[in-house]
Formats: C-alpha cells, structure tokens, sequence
C-alpha cells in the first residue's frame, strides 16, 4: 500500500476515533458495580463502608438511579449490553428481568440467605422454579387510619370481615360529616384494587398466565365491593393529583382511612404535628371473612446474566444480606428487613406502628411473575376508574378488564404454544 | 465538451458525498429501518431474542388508532403547536426587533443575555423553572399575587400545565429565533422605513408593510422550524411533569417514549414515530403552500 497524501490524510482524519477502539476491548477487573435506586443507592455506600471485606475483595463502586428512570435504564443496559455485576430490582420487575435473560439464577449455596424470609416475597423471587434474586427488604400495603375518628365511631380499630368494615366506616363517615369521606381510593392508583382483589381470593390469571381470569366471581366479588364504597359515598371518586397533600388531608380528616405502605410511617411521623401522632395506626387489610391479603413488595439483589460465574459478586450480596449490614441499612433507608431475625434484632416486631406489616407480609399472595403484568393493572385501573364514573357495570367492566389483559398477553400465548415462555 | 460535463457531475457528486452518506446512514436508513420495525411486533421478547419477531403488517396503527391515549397525546400535541408556535414566533421577532433597534444602548449584551438561555443545559434550567412555577414558594405566582391574582398551581392542575411548560418552551427557545429573525431584520434598508416614517406612518403600520413584507420568507423558515420542535416536545414535559397531570403533559413524542422505553413495545413506538413525521410533513406542506400563495417565497 503506497502512502499517498490522501490516505494520509483519511488517517489523520480518522485519529479522533482511537479512544473509541479502546472502549472495545474487556472492561477494568478493577471493580464492580451496584446499579441501586432511589433512598436506596444514597445510604448503601455506607453500608459497603462498614461492610467486613476480605483483603483481597475488588473494590464496589455504587451507581445511584433514580426510581422514575430505573426501569427504561435496567431494559436500556440489557439491550446495550452494559449493565454491571449487581443491580437492585424492584420486586415487580424480577419477571421481566428473568425472561428476556438479564438476570442469573441464585446458587444453591447462597439459598441458607432466604431461610427466614416471608414466604410470599421469596415466592416473588420464584419464577418457573428457579430463584432469581435475594430479597432485600420489603415492604406491602395495609391501612391506615385515624384512631380518634373511629373511636368517636365506636371502633377501636377497623374491623378486619367486609361487612363490619364497611359498617364501621358508614359509623365514621357519620362522625365526619358531609364534605368529608371514610376512606380514600385514589382512582389512578390500581393497588387498593388489587389488594381487595387478592384478599377475595382472586387468581387474576390462568392457563398458565395466558389469559385473564377477571370474571372469575372472586374477582367480581372485589369489584363490585369496590365500587360499593364510592357509590355508597364512602369514597370521594378522586386522583391523587386532585389531593395536594395527602398527609394534610388526612390530618384535617377529609378521609379516616387509607392504603399506603412502610414508607408512609416515617412520614406521617416528620410531617404530622405532634398532637397528631397518637392519633394514626396502621392495621392489616379487611378480606370477605377476617384480615386480608396483600402483594409483597420492596426489592432484590441480583447478579446480572454474566457474571454469573463471579463469586465475587455473590459474595457481595450474601455480604449485604448478613444481618449486621441488613440492620444498618434500615436504620439508614427505614425500609423493613428482609429477614426476620433482623425484625426481632431491630425491635421492628415490638413497634405497634411496624408490626401489622409483619402480620400483612405472612398473609401475602405473590402476582403473576411474567412481563405483562404491571400494564394489566394499568389498564384494569382504567376500566375501574371508568365503572367508578359510571361507564360500565361490574360484569361489563370484568368484561372489559379480561378482553384487554388477554389483548396484552396474545405475544405470551403464542409463546407459551412454542414452548419459548418461562 | 462531454468530458467536461463528466468532469462537472463527478465533481458534483464528491462534492455533496459526504453530506449524502451522512444524510442516508443518519436519516434515511434509521427512518426505513424504523418504518420497517412499526410492521411488527418487536417488544421485550424479542429484544431478548429475535426469534420472537413476527411480522403484524398494519396491526400496530390499528391499535394506536383506538386508543384514546394516543388521541389524548395528538389532541395536546396539536393545541402545543397552535398556542405556542404564534407564541414563540411573536416573541422571538418583538426580542429581534428590541435588540436590532437604533435607540438600544448596550446591544451586544442584549443580544447575549436574551440568547442565553437558549446554550443553558434544559434540565438544570428546568428545574429552576420548577422552583419558580412552585405554588406556594414561586416568583411567577408572587408577580401574579402583586396584581391581586390568586396563586396558580402551574404544574398540578391539569389546565395550567400547558401554559406552564409553554412559557418554559417560550423562554428557553426563543433566543435561537430571535438570532434568525435579526440576521433578517438586518437585511431590511433602513431607507425604506425611513421613507415610511416620513409619510406619516405609524409604528404599527411600518411593521406590517415595510418590516414583515422584508422578512416573509424569515418568518416562515422560523414557524416551520417552531411547528417541528413543538410537534417534538418531550424533554420539557418529561422533567417538569412527567406528562401530568392527568395525562394533560402526554405529547405524542411523549407517548411514543412510554410506549417503547417504558412497556418496550418498539413495534407500536416505530408507527408512532412514522404517524408523527407524516404530521409533520403534512403541516409543512401546507405551511409551504401558503406562503407561495401568499408570494413569501
């Protein structure tokens, strides 16, 4: 090859473009990293800090996201092939994560971490047999309520059957008077819903996640107890953008009663004046005969698909498991423990405000694990929103609900025909 | 006298090839590709594999064309273009005409401060609007409060939040335009305004026979330009309201961005894509062909 001037040139040209080849070549073995949200990825530098490492251990570097963009980044980094060692995933994306193959399944040797954990968030971990994460702390939704408006109603504590519940609140929305409501139900928000549908015992889904099964009459049952409440005036048939402030609503007593999760008592307990504070609780949901159900929240670790032959990354989250770390981090973050025995070390179980979640975790019921189902809640909050107004009666919007779930899980029928589903 | 002819087109050709490659393996390719993918069903299946394809022909656009999200997305997406191209464009010409005039004194620091705005990084500036548009803490509602007009809840009621984000658009664009239009106005003699002037014609009237005439063709580059960015509105509404309240900030870039990074159907997000540039091209179609009736170019 002879060098004339304009090759000389092109290459001159295309100089600029070296770095980019270096960018090709194997990552640093220098370190590894944690993709973690929110509250989370702020307090876990400390806790990696305070961590015990062996000397020779690579160093974790933290990579903080927030919650709002988390998801799009996880599918991004999977379709860019850049995602780390260890990530945290939300426990309603673990689905997703494990059946496009993003995530590697937990070795044996670390299932002793999930001994004592609440069976129905490991069961979310759970997909076609195999473990995909390691719960990390949890959390679910329960109520909570104002104990001065229900004990002028004659309660001391909301019933735990529908029938005296709903009696109860028709006592409170009598002691409120007109203008205010026993209870909130935000119509953009699908899990009050839900957790009446999952107490009713409602399977949601069937022929192996294929189609709906929200004409199923537990599932009606929840509906049309759902809509009873707004139609009953027990409900203000309203967003949550319509309510600036729920935590000074809920002080003025515009509603006694609402549906929110652990990260609502330390909440309550800044925002609140300290006249309020002994007059909230929180208690476990009402089901169709005694306390309820719930879907178990919060999230995992995982390995990403990779690394899975890095024990080094295993180490790190069987590291952050370890009860010393996992007590840390809720004094840090406030969120609940995965595992019990740091629930009795942090004095969680003795704390009145903390122990229901505990009560509600052992009653909860694990959701359809597949890709789909965060957009069928989506669209099953639509159609309900819609019955609330008046579009629709109980069995049409069942109806409805079930034509659009099983609209969506078309892609996962012809899969599951070829076999190619987890 | 053929070979020179030969000669000239191969010039030509190395001439505009680099511009052409750039235009087809930036543009034209990535826009067939994407109409390509709008035939199927391309979600998170098959990213993790693309055995998982399968080819739905026109099933996506019918299912758009049902969904009463993606109308909601158009409708606002439309009422964006029609407040706020005549908005940005009558902004950005009386910025041009203010730092273009005579009587100005310290002009280049005008123009700098007024084009600022526009080379400032969009979500730290956002974020400062967000303060300012704050309900309770903002300057926008303590101005408003000056002339006894109660406090607006900009980014949380679902019927301020278009002008909201608008007056952000307004603020942060309007710099470029003005550029535009100055490097217009510019052009216009001063002699005819002059001779304008001395036959007794007003401010008004001299903007609407002499300056406006002069710069037709300018001002029409300019909402052609603003018709396409407000079309494209996505960053603003997704910083500031995330498309809320009530869904009254979904753009239709903004629902295409929903559709394919956050449920992963690229398949149905491609054909949102295709719908929005056939939009566009339809309202620049008709933009053009007014102008030529109107004789701007």
């Amino acid at each position: 090859m002879d060098l004339t001037r304009r090759r000389m040139t092109a290459a001159l040209a295309a100089m600029p473009l070296l770095p980019a080849l270096g960018g090709c070549g194997a990552r640093g073995e220098a370190g590894l990293t944690i993709w973690a949200m929110g509250n989370e990825g702020a307090s876990l530098p400390a806790v990696l800090a305070a961590m015990p490492r062996p000397a020779r251990a690579p160093p974790v570097s933290v990579q903080p996201m927030p919650w709002t963009a988390a998801h799009a980044k996880l599918l991004t980094g999977f379709a860019g092939g850049s995602l780390p060692a260890i990530g945290q995933v939300g426990n309603s994306w673990l689905a997703e994560m494990a059946a496009i193959g993003a995530i590697a399944p937990v070795p044996r040797t670390l299932h002793g971490l999930l001994a004592d954990q609440f069976d129905a968030v490991v069961d979310t971990n759970r997909i076609a047999g195999r473990l995909w994460g390691v719960p990390w702390y949890v959390d679910t939704r329960l109520q909570y309520y104002r104990r001065d408006l229900f004990a002028r109603a004659g309660h001391a504590a909301p019933p735990r059957a529908w029938d005296g519940w709903k009696r109860a609140l028709h006592g409170v929305k009598k002691v409120v008077g007109d203008g205010n409501y026993a209870l909130l139900l935000p119509l953009n928000e699908f899990e009050q819903l839900l957790t009446f549908a999952l107490s009713a015992g409602a399977r949601l889904l069937r022929d192996a996640d294929g189609r709906g099964a929200f004409s199923d009459p537990e599932f009606r049952a929840a509906l049309a107890f759902y809509k009873s409440l707004f139609d009953e005036g027990l409900a203000p048939p309203l967003a949550t953008t319509e309510i600036a402030n729920i935590w000074n609503e809920f002080a003025r007593g515009f509603f006694a009663l609402f549906v929110s999760g652990p990260w609502t008592v330390g909440e309550l307990r800044t925002r609140l004046a300290s006249d309020m504070q002994d007059r909230w609780a929180t208690a476990p949901n009402p089901g169709p005969r005694g306390t309820g159900s719930a879907a178990p929240g919060g999230s995992s670790l995982v390995v990403f698909a990779g690394h899975d032959a890095d024990e080094r990354a295993w180490d790190v989250v069987a590291g952050l498991l370890a009860p010393a770390a996992q007590l840390q981090f809720h004094r840090l973050t406030g969120d609940l423990p995965a595992r019990r025995s740091v629930w009795r070390a942090a004095g969680l179980a003795a704390d009145p405000l903390v122990a229901p979640f505990a009560a509600q975790l052992d009653r909860a019921t694990a959701l359809p694990k597949i890709p789909e189902w965060e957009r069928i809640m989506t669209e099953m909050q639509i159609v309900a929103e819609r019955m609330v107004r008046g579009a629709y009666s109980v069995d049409e919007a069942a109806r409805e609900i079930d034509l659009r779930a099983d609209r969506l899980l078309e892609k996962r029928r012809w899969m599951l025909d070829r076999g190619r589903a987890l | 006298m053929n070979a020179g002819r030969h000669g000239q087109a191969r010039a030509g050709w190395v001439m505009t090839g680099p511009a052409l490659t750039a235009i087809l393996v930036f543009f034209i390719l990535p826009a067939a590709a994407s109409l390509a993918l709008s035939f199927t069903d391309f979600d998170i299946y098959a990213l993790a594999d693309t055995g998982n394809l399968r080819f739905v022909g026109l099933q996506n656009y019918e299912r758009l064309l049902e969904n009463p999200l993606f109308w909601k997305a158009t409708t606002n997406s439309l009422l964006f273009v029609a407040i706020g191209t005549p908005f940005i464009v009558v902004l950005s010409l009386f910025a041009a005409m203010l730092v273009n005039s005579r009587w100005l004194a310290w002009r280049p620091l005008w123009r700098v401060a007024l084009f600022a705005p526009y080379v400032t990084t969009l979500v730290a500036t956002a974020v400062v609007w967000r303060y300012l548009l704050h309900t309770r803490y903002g300057l926008v509602n303590y101005l408003l409060s000056l002339v006894g007009a109660g406090p607006v809840d900009w980014l949380g009621s679902p019927t301020a939040s278009l002008p909201a984000i608008l007056l952000f658009v307004g603020w942060k664009s309007f710099g470029y335009n003005m550029i535009i239009f100055l490097a217009a106005l510019q052009t216009v003699p001063r002699e005819l305004e002059e001779a304008a002037r001395i036959d007794g014609a007003g401010w008004f009237a001299r903007l609407r026979h002499v300056t406006l005439p002069a710069i037709a063709p300018t001002v029409l580059l300019v909402s052609v330009l603003t018709v396409a960015a407000m079309f494209q509105l996505f960053t603003e509404p997704y910083v500031m309201t995330q498309g809320g309240p009530a869904q009254s900030t979904v753009t239709i870039l903004y629902f295409m961005y929903e559709e394919g990074f956050k449920w992963w159907n690229l398949g149905s997000g491609a054909a949102v894509a295709f719908l929005l540039f056939l939009c566009i091209l339809a309202v620049t179609l008709m933009q053009l062909r007014l102008a030529k009736r109107g004789g701007a170019i």
